[in-house]
């Protein structure tokens, strides 16, 4: 169709608009936000009679580049290290797609603009396609790729390992709770407009550098329906920032959400950029190079600072503060140093690092070796089974975490760990924006206004409780992580597939029982926890203990 | 003379940075290890409905978590009165093993996962049996919109809409085009509107799915109104919003309509009240029973074609999900009383409505020049297929359609 029948078809579907003239509908989601009912435009103007051939044909491209893949023998040049972190990222992402459209009916309920509801259900129908061809693409390398163990139980690792606990919230976070707060804030505004990019169009590119071009294929034809999502959020956006009294709510909610997205994402597609590829030339962009391109200049820049002039509070200290982690704090290099210290605990193999990975980490990251070198050295030390422990149970310089309870990420900038004492559990924080998303901003009550419909944070948050006082073995066998031997782990420190150089759970009785940090910290008395606290503040880079006191 | 361009000479440009491609041999079967078989080569968390794993299965079942499974670490986020994820609670219907208790999981439980009976449930015994995933719903659905614009096509080609009598045309603008305000108000707000409350990732898809092509039929028949206003003299493509608000004979099918999305908390009575009850009473009613038949005898045969698709829809892919889901829980071996009687509940209170609707729509029947059946013959045809469905889903047929 051109453009202009285009137009007017669009035109014309706008008298299917609906203004109920028996029966108001019934508003199962609530919101604590308020909105006129304003004839805000439909952004995307799509109707689905060119929408379904403009899908079809993209399937079409993707399903023939799957062919092409495999007729033409891609796995031959495919990066283990690479595709060993997809058994990770392809567990997570079809949730956080499904939830996307499981989120949609919650805005025809909250936001009273029929031109709106058009937009949102196509995207509905957009996030069924994305989970399901991610869930396809993950099939197809679990049926061609050489190691499919991790991709064969997938799902059921995805739901009861902690890393899947973390991107759960890029799932749930959308759809429960204030249903501004979660379909429109947290989902459109900040987890589409911000972090799609580097989700599905830098990630995918680090992919093609690993001879794997079916994530950029599958991706990139995601990544063109999120320019219509984009366009939903920063519609709906106008519209609560046109009633002055939503103000307050935005200015929270841009802060859990942009800081939660930050914390989750930049921790999972960080380490699969930096740790996940082979590709060390010098001229390839880092992930903070990227994130400054992607996020900071595109999203920040571009994006919300143009919005202040709507009245829009924009989080300028926590982006900056995003940044400060990335560049000054270490934050991805925390984190993949903490994957994989606890490598047992999961169902994907991590390489270890080179030389020549040492060398790019010290070109883009300067002083980078001192702090992280001679761990990642230790970890290939203790690679292979060879009377030691794994290396979460050897003295590597290493203080195993706290974890998060608000973002779930382990407190891996020991000096940022806050606490508080919720419910009568003594809880920890990698931040104190964490702290304050929990303690103040998920409440029924915020900075003196009521806040009804907010969402809470339950649940067991901490994975390590789950299994305190367990042996390690049982901890393996209990989540599923064995493979179809019995005993040989699904995890490995290395990419070895030699059944020799493979540990297996009998490697693991040797170690003594998993403790959960939280549990621990709670048995402590008030003058212990304090003194704890104080110590951990002075721990790392790298997890090292604090130094000896002068 | 001819100038010539002088190309630079390619060995000056700078090297170009690009990956290397290296050969890993990372190719299934490459290498004997544990898993390495071929058998290790299916996803091995989730039973199959039947022998084999379909394609469907495969990217639909799981996706969805529960904390009945694997889901150690529960739910993360709560609503504010404490409910989290997909309660079992949104609808009154019942599948065997929901009131047993979820696991208790917390300092030293363990995951549980391994020691879980499963299903834990009887929802998650549902499958689509139109095996709906993305490829399918883009192909279905693209193969409709052709079909649909090649018919539209032909007949402005063809001149056909010359044949349409003054009459046929205030039918097709008034009462054709007043349907597209049912099917949107199906797809938007009822379908769509409750793919966030089903108990499973199969349940919440098929909504979805049943809700892209309700809200596809509504702008196909839109649009085709729009084509119309362009091509036949005198059709007004507006008369079906004052039809559609003020038409006595549209108000009753309006008001049931208008109730469905009002349905209060109950994604199962909204689904069953729609495709059980309102599709075969009102919708193939009007749509077979009066377009499909009026039409050629007018010289219309084109609206048929439009119609159809919508009407194929419903009769060969939502009506049989529908029948798939609320069939087994009417034998639940748990529930199957308890959800008779919410299902004849329902029924009693829906039927009746949907009756009173449907007859409101008579005076539709007569308004062609070449009539279609009689109304009382159509209606019997409806309430026929009517009793069919409620005979496949092993309930009793209410006394005001009982022949």
């Amino acid at each position: 169709m051109s453009r202009q029948s285009l137009a007017k078809a669009h035109q014309k579907i706008q008298e299917l608009s609906w203004e109920p003239q028996y029966h108001e509908p019934y508003m199962k989601y609530g919101t604590d936000y308020t909105f006129r009912k304003a004839q805000k435009k439909d952004p995307l103007k799509q109707i689905l009679r060119s929408y379904f051939p403009m899908e079809e044909e993209k399937d079409n491209r993707v399903y023939g580049a799957e062919d092409g893949a495999i007729r033409g023998n891609m796995f031959r040049q495919v990066q283990e290290r690479w595709l060993e972190w997809q058994k990770l990222f392809l567990s997570i992402i079809p949730l956080p797609e499904i939830s996307a459209a499981r989120s949609m009916p919650m805005l025809f309920h909250a936001v009273p603009n029929p031109e709106l509801h058009n937009g949102q259900a196509i995207q509905m129908i957009d996030e069924v396609r994305h989970s399901t061809i991610q869930q396809n693409l993950k099939r197809l390398y679990m049926n061609n790729y050489i190691d499919p163990a991790g991709f064969n139980n997938s799902l059921r690792g995805f739901h009861n390992d902690y890393c899947g606990t973390i991107g759960r919230q890029f799932a749930e976070g959308f759809i429960t709770g204030d249903a501004i707060t979660a379909a429109s804030i947290y989902l459109t505004i900040v987890a589409e407009t911000a972090f799609t990019n580097t989700l599905f169009v830098a990630m995918p590119a680090e992919a093609a550098a690993n001879g794997d071009y079916l994530l950029p294929t599958v991706f990139h034809s995601v990544q063109s329906d999120e320019s219509r999502h984009i366009s939903n959020g920063y519609a709906t956006l106008l519209m609560a920032l046109s009633d002055e009294g939503n103000r307050q709510l935005l200015e929270r909610d841009l802060r859990y959400a942009w800081w939660n997205n930050h914390a989750v994402v930049d921790a999972a597609i960080g380490t699969f950029i930096e740790y996940g590829t082979k590709d060390r030339r010098k001229d390839r962009e880092s992930y903070a190079e990227m994130w400054r391109r992607w996020i900071y200049d595109d999203y920040y820049r571009s994006y919300l600072v143009p919005l202040e002039k709507y009245g829009l509070t924009v989080p300028h200290d926590l982006i900056e503060e995003a940044w400060n982690r990335i560049w000054n704090k270490g934050y991805v290099h925390e984190v993949a140093q903490f994957f994989a210290t606890g490598w047992l605990a999961n169902y994907w193999r991590i390489d270890g690092m080179t030389d020549e990975d040492f060398e790019w980490f010290e070109y883009k990251y300067p002083g980078w070796y001192d702090k992280y070198g001679k761990w990642w050295e230790n970890y290939s030390r203790l690679a292979t089974p060879n009377g030691h422990k794994p290396i979460v149970g050897e003295d590597v310089d290493y203080v195993y975490p706290q974890r998060c309870w608000t973002c779930m990420v382990p407190c891996l900038i020991r000096e940022d760990m806050v606490t508080a004492e919720v419910d009568g559990v003594h809880r920890t924080y990698c931040s104190e924006t964490c702290r304050w998303t929990d303690v103040e901003a998920f409440r029924p009550v915020y900075q003196g206004r009521e806040t009804p419909n907010m969402g809470r944070l339950v649940g067991n948050r901490e994975w390590e409780t789950l299994y305190h006082g367990w042996s390690w073995d049982k901890v393996v066998e209990d989540m599923g992580f064995v493979r179809d031997d019995g005993k040989t782990m699904t995890a490995q420190p290395h990419l070895n597939l030699d059944p020799k150089k493979m540990w297996t759970t009998d490697h693991l009785k040797r170690m003594g029982p998993l403790l959960s940090p939280n549990v621990l910290f709670n048995e402590m008395s008030d003058e212990q926890r304090a003194a704890f606290v104080a110590d951990y503040n002075r721990q790392g880079p790298a997890g090292r203990p604090a130094p000896a006191s002068a | 003379m001819t100038a010539t361009t002088e190309r630079p000479d390619t060995t000056e440009r700078p090297p170009r940075s690009v990956p290397k491609v290296s050969f890993t041999d990372a190719e299934a079967g490459a290498k004997d290890f544990p898993d390495s078989d071929p058998g290790a080569r299916h996803f091995n968390y989730y039973k199959p409905a039947k022998r084999k794993q379909t394609h469907y299965e495969d990217v639909t079942v799981e996706v969805q978590p529960d904390p009945r499974h694997y889901l150690s670490q529960g739910w993360i986020y709560g609503f504010a009165d404490g409910q989290t994820g997909y309660p079992l609670n949104w609808t009154k219907l019942k599948a065997w093993g929901v009131d047993d208790p979820p696991p208790v999981r917390g300092v030293g439980t363990g995951g549980g996962g391994a020691g879980l009976d499963w299903p834990a449930h009887g929802w998650h015994w549902f499958r689509d049996p139109n095996e709906e995933w993305e490829q399918t719903i883009y192909r279905n659905n693209a193969n409709v919109v052709r079909q649909v614009n090649q018919n539209i096509e032909n007949a402005r080609n063809a001149k056909a809409f010359d044949q349409w009598s003054r009459n046929w045309i205030r039918f097709v603008e008034r009462s054709v085009g007043a349907w597209m305000h049912v099917e949107h108000i199906l797809g938007l707000y009822v379908f769509a509107g409750n793919e966030r409350s089903g108990p499973t990732n199969m349940h919440n898809t098929v909504m979805a799915v049943n809700s892209a092509h309700k809200i596809r039929f509504a702008q196909d028949l839109a649009l085709y109104n729009m084509t119309l206003t362009e091509e036949v003299d005198g059709f007004d493509g507006t008369a079906h919003l004052a039809a559609w608000n003020d038409d006595g004979a549209w108000q009753g099918v309006r008001e049931v309509t208008e109730a469905l999305p009002a349905i209060e908390d109950d994604w199962g009575e909204a689904m069953f009240a729609t495709n059980v009850v309102f599709e075969p009473l009102i919708g193939e009613l009007f749509r077979s029973g009066l377009v499909m038949q009026a039409a050629p005898g007018n010289g219309d045969f084109v609206t048929p074609t439009v119609v159809g698709v919508g009407e194929y829809d419903y009769a060969l892919r939502d009506l049989a999900w529908t029948k798939a889901c609320f069939g087994p829980l009417v034998q639940d071996r748990e529930f199957a009383d308890h959800n008779r009687q919410v299902m004849q509940d329902w029924l009693s209170a829906w039927v009746p409505r949907a009756l009173a609707a449907a007859r409101t729509l008579q005076p539709l029947w007569s308004q062609p020049d070449a009539r279609p059946p009689r109304f009382e013959d159509s209606l019997e045809i409806a309430k026929n297929r009517f009793s069919g469905i409620l005979s496949d889903l092993g309930l009793e047929t209410p006394k005001e359609v009982v022949l």
